[in-house]
């Protein structure tokens, strides 16, 4: 497995410390004086979500983390296992765990496309695309008329996610919603 | 790709405020000496003798003059040249001048930078601390100033004595603040891990923040002296919003002790696969000569305006960093 030193942490590349995967965030240069210089590095740990600050001697070198960001097609749940399919044609199929999907699952569509993380070639993470078209599947009925501002109310999605919408929106109404920050954005 | 690179890096990172700034506090620097007598001077960049610190690395060009061809170095500091300049004239002095060092880029580092830095003959280390304050303070309007030995600030923060804790115990301290695994590095690197991440960025925080009294091991181009039972370096290093900006010496004098510390540097990059280099005979002949007795501070120009001015980058104050050279 390849190596990579201080000098080549760009955001982003992908190595192992402790054992575990972690992505770079940050990796900031520092020199006391006349001393030797060192690395302030910040990197997402890909198994627990936890940042991690370390610090590095310059020119020192970690492992590459055996790590790949591929598009997957998201099949089905079988209760235990989610479901993914490779969208290169190859109809390779990859199953996660509730680990590796996480808070995705309530953004999860079938035939939607998801990025999974693969680690040594197992799903380690899903992550949803920024934006998902979801049906409203729960909420009060809708106000005629109020169409603009006013207030909002909760609205529950096939997925099961609950959003806060404006108060003309209707059961049966497709949504786009941000999964970054779980709000909702538009109608579809 | 190398046609969008070039696209996307022509034009100048900093500002036009920012450069605006930057003239601003070059000439009110330059004022500040005008008003106190010390003359402003210019000396070379390409120089014979290189910087034989372990861990600075000059950059070097191939000088080819009238069919003599020999390798120059880009000055890490203007140090050396200032002192025979100083061996010369014995007058107060400043340069603002560009330094290079190698492999330094970074938020507060690029490759080439710029240097004030002044000799004061007759001068104490006190008394060149207040005169680095009468000038810094203003410029950030900073008006309070502290003064704390390398000793306390460690027992205070990280409760360890930096001159009788064992190596064991400093690298285990390291290892437990940073994370950083030391257990092959000397004693010297391990007190620069912790005081640069460990202390460092608690230190100048509303007010100047002057060290002094560093371990002998730092002493570069300064005197020894025996303070407390232990030897420490005579030089102050200025901290300002977590930020190291300024580093002084009350001067070394002697000649013998300047060649040794040369030499035993060489032996130093040698045993960690560094080429030895050529040291600078020249200043060796002015101490010996006699270099009057003085204190000089050297300071870090884009540090201090990005402290003055609230930059997070190097660039802010810079128009081409190295990514735009």
């Amino acid at each position: 497995m390849a190596s990579y030193s201080t000098n080549d942490f760009r955001s982003g590349l992908k190595v192992m410390l402790d054992g575990d995967p972690c992505a770079v965030l940050d990796n900031e240069y520092v020199k006391p004086g006349k001393g030797q210089a060192f690395n302030r590095v910040k990197l997402r740990n890909l198994k627990t979500g936890r940042v991690w600050e370390r610090t590095f001697k310059s020119g020192e070198s970690l492992e590459a983390a055996d790590v790949m960001d591929i598009d997957m097609e998201y099949l089905y749940t079988d209760g235990e296992f989610w479901h993914f399919m490779l969208t290169d044609g190859s109809f390779e199929q990859h199953a996660a765990d509730e680990k590796a999907v996480g808070e995705t699952i309530k953004w999860l569509k079938e035939q939607d496309i998801y990025t999974v993380t693969l680690y040594n070639g197992e799903p380690l993470n899903v992550s949803p695309p920024n934006f998902v078209e979801l049906e409203v599947t729960e909420t009060d009925p809708g106000l005629k008329g109020n169409t603009a501002e006013g207030g909002s109310k909760p609205a529950t999605l096939t997925t099961g996610a609950v959003v806060k919408v404006p108060l003309f929106v209707n059961i049966g109404d497709k949504l786009k919603v941000d999964t970054r920050t779980g709000e909702y954005v538009s109608r579809a | 790709m190398e046609q969008t690179m070039v696209e996307n890096t022509w034009q100048a990172s900093a500002s036009w405020e920012g450069l605006q700034q930057r003239a601003k506090t070059l000439s009110e620097i330059r004022q500040f000496f005008a008003d106190r007598n010390v003359l402003e001077v210019d000396t070379p960049v390409l120089m014979r003798g290189a910087t034989t610190d372990l861990y600075l690395d000059s950059i070097s060009a191939e000088v080819d003059v009238m069919g003599q061809r020999e390798t120059l170095y880009f000055q890490t500091s203007p140090e050396f040249a200032l002192k025979r300049l100083l061996a010369t004239h014995r007058k107060s002095i400043y340069q603002i001048a560009k330094a290079f060092r190698n492999g330094e880029a970074g938020s507060r580092h690029n490759p080439e930078f710029t240097m004030l830095e002044w000799y004061r003959p007759g001068f104490t280390l006190q008394q060149l601390m207040d005169e680095v304050a009468a000038l810094v303070g203003p410029l950030l309007s900073v008006e309070a100033v502290s003064f704390h030995s390398y000793r306390t600030l460690f027992q205070q923060y990280l409760g360890l004595d930096p001159f009788t804790s064992s190596l064991e115990q400093l690298r285990q301290c390291c290892k437990q603040q940073t994370g950083c695994d030391m257990d092959r590095e000397s004693l010297e690197s391990c007190l620069d891990l912790l005081m640069s991440h460990a202390i460092e960025p608690s230190l100048g925080q509303g007010e100047l923040t002057f060290v002094y009294d560093f371990p002998a091991g730092q002493a570069a181009l300064s005197k020894v002296a025996e303070v407390d039972g232990v030897l420490v370096a005579k030089r102050f290093e200025l901290y300002v919003s977590g930020a190291e900006i300024a580093n002084g010496y009350d001067e070394l004098l002697d000649a013998d002790e300047q060649q040794q510390r040369f030499e035993s540097d060489n032996v130093k990059r040698a045993v960690y696969g560094k080429p030895e280099l050529p040291w600078d005979r020249k200043l060796v002949a002015a101490l010996a000569a006699g270099l009057p007795a003085c204190c000089g501070v050297a300071l870090g120009i884009e540090r201090l305006l990005m402290v003055r001015y609230g930059y997070k980058n190097i660039a802010d104050v810079l128009a081409f960093p190295y990514d735009r050279s």
